[in-house]
């Protein structure tokens, strides 16, 4: 009955929206193909991108440069078989001048073909596997890599007296993206892998899993479960009772999504993680963003939401550059550097990756006024995408 | 030597959850020869049910339970009169097609509802973590349905093999004809029958929260281990089922604990070699029916 409300109030939100702007608007619009998953299990990676943008919109207004901006929301369920379909669809048909969203790796990636014939900009605002934006010379990316933050916890780790670690990923792509990367620069640091599971991506039960995580007697594990998945598995942590026999939990931030925290309950407390945003960032950016999406959507925006919200961003910083040329090169041209203060903090697009240049975090989860939170204490300043700097 | 003994527990624990989950539809698929592809939306159905009485309404877990059976009973119960019954009689095709229907249309409506993130049950204090047991770490939660689906076992057993009830239903499966002509009112007792496996389904639903996670995907991502219990069990008594969701449930976890780099495909090796030993079943009749 939430949703029912949220759906609700968002429908108000376009009806007033629509209502505010009169149909004056001869001059051409540009058009956005957003293609996130709205239905399935990754289904709030896609509201909360919906939301970020609808939220972005009503504060900015909808027209930039004198274009008016036009999103065409389509749902591809997280499945890169419909991403394909639908972003074809919306570039010949619709003929857009953008595709944007994308909720998982395996989307963005069957997508980035399309974007490269068409010339049209994709802009991933949430997949975070490194080699995307290597796919095609039209992918930016706005939302961030794993490596980032995995390899960042791994030296993070190494440098905070963790000495032996047991890793539990999930076994695609992202997944073992975190884990080369954590263990590359764990090791380096002079720690030790003591155990390493990987868990299939459907896992029913994670009971096994946990408790050979036990039996290794590590320090801390290194968990990494796409984003709906972290609430069962802390559950499950507890369960076993590895939160009382000293292992903690360390990881990207995935587990730890704003989404999800608040109904993990006491056993993410103490829980350590490296992310590029939490709620809780204590900018003054952040607080309004926070106010204003718990406002509209009556829930905590995630790092989902921020991905979203930088995205557009992007996109209308970019249209101001050009003058309100929507053309594919010209667009890229104008995002490539670009500076802004986000609510996670400064970021940045390198101009020769087209990949987000971000601060990292080091978070752990506290009690705030009653409810769960990511607090940051540590910063790691502007890391590029370590998957690519590397080569 | 502990650990392996968490491991069988955690695995008894797993394989009882399956068997409170399958067994009515070993009931609707072994006894009645339906094929109800849609048992598991009965049991995602129990489970929203109990999550929305004791997260929104503030029931105690304990009580929410039975309702979650009372309730799935009752939307059994309906849909058998208003729906299923017309399609006892067509072939299994049509049934396959029917209830992969009706869990599509129950997946949709609960993500409507519901939203589609996971639903979590909030649990007694007392349900939760574990304790040691000379040495053995004993998840309090696994150990309540470990007793929960124990006493259902003995109760099926009994009401089964001991009650007028079940020998009109052993008698009206056997022989449909016959027993008519006994005077045994035949589909009233499959309607009870098939009330009652969507019944111990939603419960299994509302026990299984916490385990596996509830979804609107819930009756599709574990449809497979459903009909896996039924086919390993074989289909001529609750025995094989509940034996085939113990060797499922331990072969699982041990399997993961052991060899996690071949954990998922345990269950299914399990599974065919099963078949090729005993192409009906654990317990299967012989023939065909």
């Amino acid at each position: 009955m939430f949703v029912r409300r949220q759906v609700l109030l968002a429908a108000g939100a376009v009806a007033a929206a629509a209502a505010a702007v009169p149909a004056c608007a001869q001059e051409e619009a540009v058009k956005i193909g957003l293609i996130v998953p709205m239905t399935g299990g990754q289904a709030s990676t896609g509201r909360q991108i919906d939301n970020a943008i609808k939220l972005y919109m009503q504060q900015k207004g909808d027209t930039v440069a004198g274009k008016k901006i036009e999103i065409i929301l389509r749902d591809d369920a997280a499945v890169p078989d419909n991403t394909k379909r639908l972003a074809q669809e919306l570039i010949v048909n619709e003929k857009v001048n953008i595709i944007a969203g994308f909720g998982v790796t395996p989307a963005a990636l069957a997508a980035a073909p399309l974007a490269t014939q068409a010339k049209v900009p994709e802009i991933v605002m949430a997949a975070g596997t490194s080699i995307i934006t290597e796919r095609s010379p039209y992918v930016v990316r706005t939302s961030f890599t794993l490596p980032q933050s995995s390899t960042i916890i791994g030296d993070w780790a190494a440098k905070n007296g963790i000495k032996k670690v047991a890793t539990l990923t999930s076994d695609y792509a992202p997944g073992n993206d975190a884990l080369a990367s954590f263990k590359e620069h764990f090791v380096a640091g002079g720690g030790e892998i003591v155990e390493e599971v990987k868990v299939p991506l459907a896992n029913p039960d994670f009971a096994p899993f946990l408790q050979r995580m036990k039996d290794s007697k590590p320090d801390a594990m290194f968990v990494f479960v796409p984003a709906g998945q972290g609430g069962n598995f802390m559950k499950q942590y507890a369960e076993r009772g590895l939160d009382k026999s000293g292992i903690r939990v360390i990881g990207p931030g995935d587990v730890m999504d704003d989404d999800l925290l608040n109904n993990m309950g006491d056993a993410a407390l103490g829980a350590v993680t490296a992310h590029l945003y939490s709620a809780a960032h204590p900018s003054q950016i952040n607080k309004e963003f926070v106010a204003a999406y718990k406002k509209a959507f009556n829930n905590r925006p995630g790092f989902m939401a921020v991905g979203g919200y930088d995205g557009i961003h992007l996109i209308y910083e970019a249209l101001k550059k050009t003058g309100g040329d929507a053309t594919g090169d010209k667009l890229i041209a104008a995002m490539k550097g670009m500076k802004w203060e986000s609510p996670r903090g400064p970021i940045s697009i390198d101009p020769e990756t087209r990949d987000i240049v971000q601060n990292i975090y080091i978070r752990k989860v506290e009690k705030v006024d009653g409810e769960l939170y990511n607090v940051e204490f540590a910063t790691f300043e502007a890391v590029k995408d370590p998957g690519k700097t590397k080569k | 030597m502990t650990t392996l003994f968490t491991i069988l527990f955690d695995g008894v624990a797993y394989g009882m959850l399956l068997f409170v989950l399958a067994c009515g539809l070993a009931v609707t698929l072994g006894l009645m020869n339906f094929v109800n592809l849609a048992h598991g939306a009965f049991a995602m159905a129990g489970g929203y049910i109990c999550a929305v009485l004791v997260n929104n309404s503030g029931w105690p877990f304990f009580a929410a339970l039975p309702l979650a059976f009372v309730a799935s009973a009752a939307i059994g119960m309906v849909l058998e009169r208003t729906l299923y019954r017309h399609l006892y009689a067509r072939s299994h095709l049509d049934q396959v097609l029917f209830s992969i229907g009706l869990v599509f249309m129950s997946v949709a409506a609960i993500d409507y509802i519901m939203g589609s993130s996971r639903v979590f049950i909030k649990l007694p204090a007392a349900l939760e973590g574990q304790f040691d047991f000379f040495g053995v770490g004993i998840g309090r939660y696994r150990l309540m349905i470990i007793v929960i689906c124990g006493l259902l076992t003995v109760a099926l057993q009994l009401i089964l093999a001991r009650t007028r009830f079940g020998s009109r239903l052993r008698a009206a499966v056997d022989d449909p004809r016959a027993a008519i002509g006994l005077g045994i009112n035949v589909p009233q007792v499959f309607a009870f029958t098939f009330a009652f496996g969507c019944g111990l389904a939603g419960l299994g639903g509302a026990l299984s929260a916490e385990i596996l996670g509830l979804d609107p995907y819930f009756p599709l991502k574990f449809m497979i281990y459903f009909l896996i219990v039924v086919t390993v069990g074989g289909s001529s008594s609750i025995t094989g089922p509940f034996l085939a969701s113990l060797l499922l449930g331990i072969g699982d976890v041990a399997g993961k604990y052991y060899v996690p780099k071949m954990g998922p495909f345990v269950i299914y090796t399990i599974m065919i070699v099963i078949l090729i030993w005993r192409p009906n079943g654990l317990f299967g009749r012989t023939a065909a029916r």
